[in-house]
């Protein structure tokens, strides 16, 4: 299923030469994760053969595909559907049954957030789902000025709200700003972004009940990887949640985590950190 | 069924639910739609309905499909330039399942449709 080095020899050249963007080797994974889509849309059995058509009749507009999946920052609201899903079935009703009275407020972080469209649909899942007395707070980081800027505008486009958004949200939770759409303020009330480096010493900041980290690490070798998964570790709270990419596993990579199941995806928590009396499965 | 009074869109909407197994029929405005509709035996399970099209809009389109039985089980959405707020309101009150405003991608296209369960396994945006 990876990519053979002639092809990502390939697609680094075409990249490097039209985007000046440096594919380090051992990112076949991601290259391949982008181009799947893209050889389905032209009709290729697979990235193999679309890359081996791509090679011997060179042409524009396939080549402007390739860069296009490499680059572009694609951001779609609810991205995959079932993190949020296991959201609002599973970890609000278990944080539901096993907090106090006392603790009713659940913080979530949006990790490399990029323009904020998960960051507002966790919003969106917890205005919705959230238990009467509750109250939340979302933080979204990232690591571009530019993304922490166009995030806390919280203005999209026509075609990015199109993206994955029900209709219904859209009326409810957006009011029109010219030819864009914006966030309500009774929704970015709860969100807020800050300019962060996964890869560096985390800012302190109070710990989380849910951790969105999602296709982040497959940009990262194995040592940053590693201590990305350690930085974030100190800021779960001991019956907190970490939802990775679905291409993306703890596993062989840091062993205080565990995998659980969390609906019809997979979470991650800290092994040997839930407080006695809380509930350990998903 | 693909219900626009651009012959260019109604392509395009065909190309895209092709891809998702369906099999599409045209129909140019509404009144063209419902009277299409009347001869089949079977109902389409997803029309993909314009707003502004001439002899019956989209929105009245979506209204009298809401009021025939035998077309409760259609999953409407609508496909149009028309952004507005209220607009929207306007067309899930009526009975549109989805609102999708143009331009749309292929892929925004499918995730709409996927949210209504429409998209088998494997077919991605």
């Amino acid at each position: 299923m990876t990519l053979s080095a002639a092809d990502f020899a390939f697609v680094s050249a075409l990249v490097r030469r039209e985007a000046a963007i440096v594919l380090a080797p051992g990112k076949e994974y991601l290259v391949e994760a982008r181009l799947i889509p893209v050889a389905r849309q032209v009709g290729a059995s697979g990235v193999a053969e679309f890359l081996a058509n791509l090679q011997r009749r060179p042409n524009a507009a396939d080549q402007r595909r390739v860069i296009d999946a490499l680059t572009t920052n694609e951001t779609s609201w609810f991205r995959d559907r079932e993190p949020f899903t296991a959201l609002s079935d599973v970890v609000l009703p278990e944080l539901a049954r096993t907090r106090g009275p006392a603790n009713r407020r659940i913080r979530l972080w949006s990790a490399a957030s990029s323009s904020g469209q998960e960051a507002y649909s966790l919003a969106i899942t917890l205005q919705e789902h959230l238990a009467p007395g509750w109250t939340y707070e979302i933080v979204g980081s990232d690591i571009s000025t530019e993304m922490i800027k166009r995030a806390e505008l919280a203005e999209y486009s026509q075609v990015e709200v199109n993206r994955g958004l029900p209709a219904t949200q859209l009326v409810q939770y957006f009011e029109r700003a010219g030819a864009h759409w914006r966030v309500t303020p009774g929704l970015r009330r709860n969100v807020s972004f800050k300019l962060m480096n996964l890869t560096a010493p985390l800012p302190p900041m109070p710990p989380f009940d849910v951790i969105f980290l999602r296709n982040v690490l497959i940009y990262f070798d194995v040592a940053t990887k590693k201590a990305v998964l350690r930085n974030v570790a100190r800021l779960l709270r001991p019956d907190g949640w970490l939802f990775l990419g679905a291409a993306e596993t703890t596993i062989g990579i840091d062993d205080n985590y565990e995998r659980v199941a969390a609906g019809r995806t997979s979470a991650y928590r800290v092994r040997n950190a839930v407080p006695v009396g809380a509930a350990r499965k998903g | 069924m693909v219900i626009d009074d651009s012959r260019a869109m109604r392509m395009i909407l065909k190309r895209i639910v092709a891809k998702l197994n369906f099999e599409a029929i045209e129909a140019a405005d509404g009144q063209e739609a419902l009277d299409l509709l009347a001869t089949m035996t079977e109902v389409p399970e997803l029309a993909l309905i314009d707003w502004n099209m001439p002899n019956m809009n989209g929105l009245e389109f979506v209204t009298k499909v809401r009021a025939e039985g035998r077309l409760r089980e259609m999953t409407l959405v609508m496909v149009t330039t028309e952004s507005e707020q209220s607009q929207i309101v306007r067309a899930l009150a009526a009975g549109a399942h989805e609102y999708v405003i143009k331009p749309f991608t292929e892929g925004a296209m499918i995730e709409k449709l996927a949210l209504l369960g429409l998209v088998p396994t494997g077919v991605n945006s």
